[in-house]
């Protein structure tokens, strides 16, 4: 286990603007103990990988709400990759069609979280994750 | 009322207090959805001191507690006003001509997210997003096909749009001309409140003050040119789905709007020109009585607002007519029908509030953009609810219960407290611009969020009577047509090739001019659309003289 706390980086990709959902998990993820960041409203898949190479996160967390997850969290996957970060994992959250997870767990998502989904879930996913691989 | 006084205390200390011992009460303490405490019953002693005159009046007269027209459903039922628009033009036309030969009254537009953010289908920015949650719009040769066969003197229309409001806008203006129908004849709505995108929504482009000056040039333009539309519509409705409570939509609605009202005077315009073209749209949420006090209220309180503040004096000024919408964050994944019965609980909400226009939500619009069957659906249950239950019948039916008359007062009493503070502040804009308002709105989102988690909030297949092994929801879902999107880019090419670019050229420079000169863009807009430019490109315009707005991270 490392002797820091968990890292979250949190993004809102693309144009959609609603972040009630996103600014919840956030709260909820800084009470389970981790430090978060938050790249606010319509990061561009460049931008948040520009942010993931600054904030050297654990965890980058994305909220689609729009129905552009298909094409812009592979952006970010890819992103991640090429500059070495292909460890952090990605989990994404929002309104998700069924049919799209598995899809989206083979560019490299480790998990989609739907509507309905207690936020503290997603803190506890974290931790027992990233406890399993360290 | 002394002696009801003491009638009520003995039936509390005795008949009461002894069926309490067999069986207590089944929760403590019961609450609004707001949090507003609620007793177990009310009396006469919780409205004493309310003068029926002075607090309540008659439907069509001041302060509109119990409507804001005199005859309301009994001359002429709400709109029923169903939001459509997906995928391409041609799409969302089939969609309107369907839903108006099944009786729909009012057409609603959804614009796709580079729409609304001013970015052509062909922008980098816009992919993955044309078509999306709403229809695609880059020139005006998409809302010719929109509108085609619809004849815009027989509609109105309602356009979610705020930022690029006025190019929206000019271009609805662009194709009644080619209908041959004159822009006084329009009637419809544009959104264009921006500053609930600033605290709620995210869909702004400019930063806050050049935000402002375009929503204005609607309101100016049209108190001339387009005399029956409604210039602006001052939404709660997104500010409760950011995560507010009743009285926090309530009261940010009306702050905003004092905002736009005190802005469009320093700009020289009378109250009583402008403000009777505002309207007003509130959410539906879940606590039915707290909701439909919520309207009630709100109507009392912006009337006093109106008179009292503003000095208006023509009565249309003082009305607040509201739209209303079915709020889709109330709506769950799983067991996904149950949805219908919240939806119904919906239109009896805007009906007993006494609203202008109901929209009544789609079942299955969790997940996806609605299914036609759902669509046509969340219109039957307005019909049903209008036409077999009786609701209708009389007017404001629920005025004079002692506990929606009290909500009704407590409600009004909470809001305006939170206007004064605002007040305090230096405004609504110090408010947004320093954060108070985006953190009363996350605070209450957590709370909510808290009081699901724990069970207070009982949502029903949720957390609580989940059907076993029910899983992920996974209803039939709209699927987004994959070909909108290279169509659209096609056909945006396909016309910059074609126009005049000529004119397009000294169009835009002509909005560059009117801009730099302080004057309304709309005519010098209604041009640039005439001539083919599309929404990025004047958008491009704005964005070069104001700059994009990035709004502080606030967590």
């Amino acid at each position: 286990m490392r002797g820091r706390k968990l890292r979250v980086l949190l993004a809102k990709a693309g144009l959609d603007g609603h972040d009630r959902g996103i600014k919840i998990v956030a709260r909820y993820l800084m009470d389970a103990g981790m430090e978060v960041v938050f790249t606010g409203l319509r990061a561009t898949p460049e931008q948040v990988v520009k942010a993931a190479l600054e904030e050297d996160p654990d965890v980058v967390g994305l909220s689609f709400l729009a129905g552009d997850h298909l094409v812009l969290a592979p952006r970010v996957i890819d992103g991640l990759r090429q500059h070495g970060l292909a460890d952090v994992m990605v989990l994404l959250g929002g309104v998700i069609p069924k049919r799209d997870i598995p899809v989206l767990e083979r560019m490299g998502v480790t998990q989609v979280f739907l509507p309905g989904t207690p936020p503290a879930e997603i803190a506890r996913f974290i931790e027992s994750r990233i406890g399993q691989t360290h | 009322m002394p002696d009801l006084a003491d009638d009520c205390r003995r039936w509390q200390d005795t008949t009461l207090a002894r069926a309490l011992e067999r069986s207590p009460e089944r929760q403590t303490p019961f609450a609004t959805e707001s949090g507003i405490p609620i007793k177990a019953l009310y009396t006469p002693l919780d409205v004493q001191g309310s003068d029926y005159r002075d607090g309540l009046g008659f439907p069509g007269e001041f302060p509109y507690t119990r409507g804001v027209y005199p005859s309301m459903y009994r001359s002429q039922l709400w709109t029923m006003r169903q939001y459509a628009g997906f995928g391409s033009a041609e799409e969302t036309n089939q969609r309107f001509v369907h839903l108006l030969e099944q009786g729909s009254t009012g057409l609603s537009i959804a614009f796709d997210l580079p729409t609304q953010l001013g970015l052509d289908s062909d922008d980098p920015r816009a992919e993955g997003a044309v078509g999306r949650v709403g229809v695609a719009v880059d020139s005006l040769a998409d809302m010719e096909t929109i509108f085609a066969g619809i004849p815009l003197d027989r509609v109105s229309t309602s356009m979610t749009i705020n930022a690029t409001a006025p190019i929206l806008l000019a271009m609805y203006i662009a194709v009644g001309e080619r209908q041959g129908v004159a822009q006084k004849q329009l009637t419809g709505t544009t959104q264009n409140d921006i500053l609930k995108e600033f605290i709620a929504r995210g869909t702004y482009i400019f930063p806050p003050e050049p935000s402002l000056r375009l929503g204005l040039d609607i309101v100016e333009y049209c108190l001339r040119e387009v005399p029956r539309w409604n210039t602006m519509n001052i939404a709660g409705y997104h500010i409760r789905e950011a995560g507010a409570d009743a009285i926090q939509e309530l009261a940010f609605t009306l702050a905003n709007a004092i905002a736009y009202i005190e802005q469009a005077r320093a700009r020289g315009l009378a109250v009583d020109e402008f403000a009777p073209r505002l309207s007003y749209s509130l959410g539906c949420f879940r606590d039915l009585f707290e909701e439909v006090a919520k309207f009630r209220a709100g109507r009392r309180l912006f009337a006093r607002i109106m008179r009292d503040r503003f000095g208006a004096s023509d009565p249309r000024s003082c009305l607040l007519r509201t739209f209303s919408g079915s709020c889709g964050s109330t709506l769950v994944s799983q067991q996904p029908l149950n949805n219908i019965v919240r939806i119904t609980m919906h239109a009896l909400m805007g009906i007993l509030g006494g609203h202008q226009a109901i929209h009544t939500a789609c079942w299955d619009e969790g997940f996806a953009l609605p299914s036609e069957e759902a669509a046509i659906l969340a219109l039957r249950t307005q019909q049903v609810l209008a036409h077999e239950s009786g609701v209708a019948n009389t007017i404001d039916p629920l005025a004079g219960s002692y506990y929606v008359e009290s909500l009704t007062n407590e409600i009004e009493t909470r809001a305006a407290a939170y206007l004064e503070k605002i007040d305090a502040m230096g405004g609504m804009l110090r408010a947004i611009d320093c954060g108070y308002i985006g953190r009363e709105i996350r605070d209450s989102s957590i709370r909510q969020q808290q009081a699901i988690d724990a069970g207070e909030t009982v949502v029903v297949g949720l957390n609580r009577f989940q059907t076993p092994g029910e899983g992920d929801p996974a209803p039939a879902l709209f699927e987004a047509d994959p070909t909108v999107e290279p169509r659209q880019k096609a056909r945006v090419a396909a016309l910059r090739a074609k126009r005049d670019a000529g004119e397009v050229g000294t169009s835009l420079a002509a909005v560059d001019a009117a801009i730099e000169a302080g004057r309304n863009v709309m005519p010098a807009v209604i041009r640039a659309v005439k001539a083919y430019a599309t929404v990025g490109e004047i958008a491009d315009i704005m964005r070069r003289r104001w700059g994009e707005y990035r709004a502080a991270v606030q967590l």
